[in-house]
């Protein structure tokens, strides 16, 4: 046990030192789209056209005016400029990571002798466990590797901190947490993080996006290469309603699991008051993309803000608010 | 026919110019200067149930929930309250006043989500009505210009029109395509259940806060210490704490008794690596009761964490547990003046353990004594005693005597769990010179001046069981469902029209064929669905989709 939980750790650093090589090729990449500033042609119609491209904004990829979207030639799908060399290498090295990564999540979970969802660290490694999973897995969908260096940076970011501040030895579940409620409530809301993670990439790409096709901003050329900001509100839209389908699973799981633990479904405990506060700020989110005014940044700085709000909810509250959650149970 | 939404409603479909669509955002609703009173309340209540309204209001709740989790609140931690109160009393007038202790029941908390509700409900209703008319109409009328709609495509193909609109009806119908022709055009419409999934999933959360607002009211709970070997009879007079909701009365207590047959606690070591320590990792917790319910009947039944057990219409919990030695006082001619198992609180996860013990009557004056429990006790090199395990491997009672007025006669209520040592003099322990009293199981001790002795007897476990009685919890699981059902459908449905437009063809022979379609919402599929649509159709008739009929990209003279 004591030596799987330690081959766990090896290959979390291990993990994390391939991630960082991806991290720095994918930026290499970003580096390289900037300085070779592709199709002038189509950018300066991307920028010669705000207006057009405000209307497909709010077109969401489904009505007549997306055909707008098809005149800026990089705004279709983000590898049109052609895969780089580095990419290609930087998609690798995630590949490998994420290998290592499963690898040191599995062995956890094997030398705790449960799910590896538990405690502080174990949400940690396994929310980016599946937060990479997820990214990978969209490729197949859409490519999204412009989000490469934002996704491989956040994984490496989270997986120091909680190495380093919340590693905790493997040790038995406590009766409070013996329950399968545990099992799917947090996995539910490891999976709504995941995506929450990703579609805020997506609305943080948009707003950088909106910007550069409004002013004409020097300096983050790369941006010409990824998707139109209409494009991307509407991938990071359906990326956040699936993580807000999760949110939604986890804030019900959650009531009942509470309900057989503590004998209340619902007691405004911190951890549920900020569990509440994310699922109304993505309602919000949702509303805001159907109504007027509010489509395109705005949305996008809902999904933001909500995002942010899951990771101050994991890390802030969870650290430093009284609760009953700090404890668990008896 | 369209879903009938709020005015500001906009999910990105309509195909209104950039221009418009500014020029009405910047303006809300209705612009006359002058409104009757009937044009006022119509323009207010527009206002409240429009999206716009919804969304703040959504924001607002977000911003208010807030300092429910930064403040302590005195429904989930009255304790936090308390300690706030005393730490800073100044500070605690103000955000009293501001009932930030209450945030969820405050008057703001309140009127946000009342007014989120209303602007609800008023949006539900005629959007209910409208989907109701809607599900029994027919898909609309097929538009003059399908080529300005998405996945527009042309193609030719052998036969009649009537065999290919026939079998276009067919696909569309295999589909599940709702389908109308109009002259020599087929259209059709599917998705319906995106709208029905909106209403349901609004619906429920109205069913949650209706649930919530009434069977609240006939809700209560109890807690209730059990030491092992006593029995508990579910009276209102018995339970240590208890509370219930508006209409709750006495009479809706079920008659029943539990008593507690056997506590097991099961522990496992584990190495403390950062402090080369043993510590205590729980495994289980099983309370073994017996109910005796009204018909006299017996049950045996364990409760556990997480494994909460029903009687009688109530749900009772384990939620803590402990010691409870049995602490027996003799005066000094050897009557026994006080023989009670005492719950001791534990104080940290080896269970050192906290208890007060009051003797009102039988001594020379009233005697108080604050106890330390410690289930496996070793002596520290300081000399104090601590606990390195939490079951009874060596167990101690330590006892600090107080005399003096105990304040049981004057009226004011006293915790069990408290001592108020400020008008009491101290007669062990401390700075009195005099040693604490140390006791094992089964030894007992002199009191100090010759009052008598005290025995530590015995060494039963407590656990402290909730009753809870919630009929709010199936309304609110049913509502619940339902709105994750509700939710998953109205996101994940597309809702689409589809057009089949046939002709003649150009010199004579067979038929030319023409496809759109139209998305309510998001809907990123629909060119493929387009396609696809186009290709089953064509393979049915022996035609195709040929390359010079891929979909248009936009040439200037389709705008
Ligand atoms: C209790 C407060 C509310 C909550 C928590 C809430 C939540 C949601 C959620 C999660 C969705 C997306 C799922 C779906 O489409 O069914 C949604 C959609 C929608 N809500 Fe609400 N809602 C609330 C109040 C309102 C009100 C007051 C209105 C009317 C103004 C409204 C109008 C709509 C509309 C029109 C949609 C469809 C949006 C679309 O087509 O994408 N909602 N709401």
């Amino acid at each position: 046990m004591e030596n799987l939980a330690s081959l766990s750790l090896v290959a979390v650093y291990s993990a994390m030192g391939v991630y960082t090589l991806a991290f720095i090729a994918f930026t290499l990449d970003l580096a390289k789209r900037s300085a070779e500033a592709p199709v002038p042609a189509a950018a300066s119609v991307a920028a010669g056209a705000p207006q057009t491209s405000t209307v497909a904004a709010g077109s969401g990829g489904t009505a007549v005016l997306d055909r707008e979207d098809a005149l800026l030639p990089e705004a279709r799908d983000g590898s049109r400029g052609g895969a780089t060399v580095y990419q290609r290498v930087a998609f690798a090295f995630a590949i490998i990571g994420w290998v290592l990564h499963l690898a040191a999540t599995l062995t956890r979970g094997l030398a705790a002798d449960r799910v590896p969802w538990a405690n502080m660290f174990e949400f940690g490694l396994t929310a980016t466990l599946v937060g990479m999973g997820t990214f990978l897995g969209v490729q197949l969908w859409k490519d999204v590797r412009y989000l490469g260096a934002y996704i491989t940076g956040f994984t490496v970011l989270s997986l120091g901190i909680v190495t380093v501040n919340f590693y905790v030895d493997v040790v038995p579940t406590p009766p409070a947490l013996q329950s399968a409620w545990l099992v799917i409530h947090v996995l539910v809301a490891v999976l709504a993080t995941a995506f929450f993670a990703i579609g805020a990439g997506l609305s943080t790409m948009q707003l950088l996006r909106h910007q550069r096709e409004v002013r004409k901003t020097a300096g983050l050329k790369f941006l010409d290469t990824v998707p139109g900001a209409s494009t991307l509100e509407s991938l990071a839209y359906r990326i956040n309603v699936v993580g807000f389908v999760f949110w939604t699973f986890t804030l019900v799981a959650g009531a009942i699991w509470a309900e057989r633990a503590w004998g209340r479904y619902w007691g405004w405990d911190t951890k549920e008051v900020w569990t509440f506060i994310i699922w109304v700020l993505f309602a919000g989110y949702v509303h805001a993309r159907a109504t007027r005014g509010w489509r395109g940044n705005r949305s996008a700085w809902l999904a933001i803000i909500g995002f942010s709000s899951v990771i101050f909810n994991y890390t802030i509250v969870n650290l430093y608010f009284e609760g009953l959650h700090s404890y668990s149970g008896l | 026919m369209e879903p009938l939404r709020p005015f500001d409603y906009d999910d990105g479909s309509a195909p209104t110019g950039t221009a418009e669509r500014t020029d009405r955002a910047s303006g809300d609703g209705p612009t006359q200067p002058r409104l009757g009173v009937v044009g006022w309340g119509r323009f207010l209540w527009r206002q409240l149930t429009s999206m716009r309204t919804a969304l703040v209001l959504l924001l607002l709740l977000a911003v208010a929930a807030i300092p429910g989790s930064l403040v302590p609140q005195r429904s989930s931690n009255p304790n936090g309250v308390v300690r706030f109160r005393r730490d800073d009393p100044e500070l605690f007038e103000i955000l009293d006043a501001l009932q930030l202790f209450d945030t969820f029941t405050s008057v703001w908390f309140s009127a946000i989500y009342l007014l989120l509700f209303v602007s609800l409900i008023g949006c539900i209703i005629p959007r209910t009505a409208h989907h109701w008319k809607a599900l029994r109409s027919r898909p609309p009328k097929t538009p003059a210009r399908l080529n300005r709609l998405v996945g527009y495509r042309e193609a030719d193909a052998p036969g009649s029109v009537e065999d290919a609109l026939a079998a276009g009806e067919a696909v569309l119908r295999r589909q599940r395509f709702r389908v109308e022709r109009y002259g020599n055009s087929l259209s059709a419409e599917r998705g319906y259940l995106r709208e029905t999934g909106n209403l349901v999933f609004h619906v429920a959360l109205i069913g949650v806060l209706g649930t919530v607002g009434l069977a609240g009211g006939f809700g209560y709970n109890g807690q209730k210490v059990i030491v092992e070997g006593q029995t508990f009879v579910n009276q209102l007079t018995t339970y240590d704490s208890f509370s219930a909701s508006r209409f709750f009365s006495d009479a809706r207590l079920d008659p029943f008794s539990m008593r507690l047959d056997e506590f097991d606690a099961v522990f496992e070591a584990a190495l403390d690596e950062t402090r080369g320590t043993l510590i205590a990792q729980p495994l289980d917790y099983t309370a073994s009761v017996t109910i005796t319910e009204a018909d006299g009947e017996s049950v045996q039944r364990d409760i556990k964490v997480n494994a909460p057990i029903d009687i009688a219409g109530v749900r009772a919990y384990l939620l803590g547990n402990g010691f409870a030695p049995v602490i027996t006082v003799r005066n000094a001619d050897g009557d026994v003046v006080f023989d009670e198992s005492v719950a001791f609180l534990p104080q940290d996860s080896n269970l050192t353990s906290l208890g007060i013990i009051k003797v009102p009557d039988g001594l020379p004056d009233q005697v108080g004594m604050i106890g330390f429990f410690y289930p496996s006790a070793i002596q520290l090199d300081s000399g104090a005693l601590a606990s390195i395990w939490p079951q009874p491997d060596n167990p101690v009672v330590t006892l600090n005597l107080f005399v003096g007025d105990l304040g049981l006669d004057d009226g004011v209520p006293r915790s069990a769990y408290a001592l108020d040592v400020d008008d009491l003099e101290q007669l062990t322990g401390g700075e009195t010179g005099n040693d604490s009293i140390i006791l094992g199981l089964g030894q007992s001790a002199e009191l100090p001046n010759g009052w008598g002795t005290v025995e530590f007897t015995a060494l039963p476990r407590f656990v402290s069981i909730d009753f809870h009685h919630d009929p709010t919890q199936a309304g609110v699981l049913i509502s619940s469902v339902l709105a994750i059902a509700g939710l998953i459908v109205s996101l994940f449905v597309p809702r689409r029209r589809m057009w089949i437009a046939a002709e003649e063809g150009a010199d004579g022979q067979g038929v030319r064929l023409r496809y759109a379609g139209l998305a309510r919402g998001d809907d990123p599929n629909l060119d493929d669905a387009v396609e696809r649509l186009a290709t089953e159709h064509l393979e049915g008739l022996g035609g195709a989709l040929g390359p010079a009929d891929e979909p248009a990209l936009a040439p200037a003279s389709s705008q």
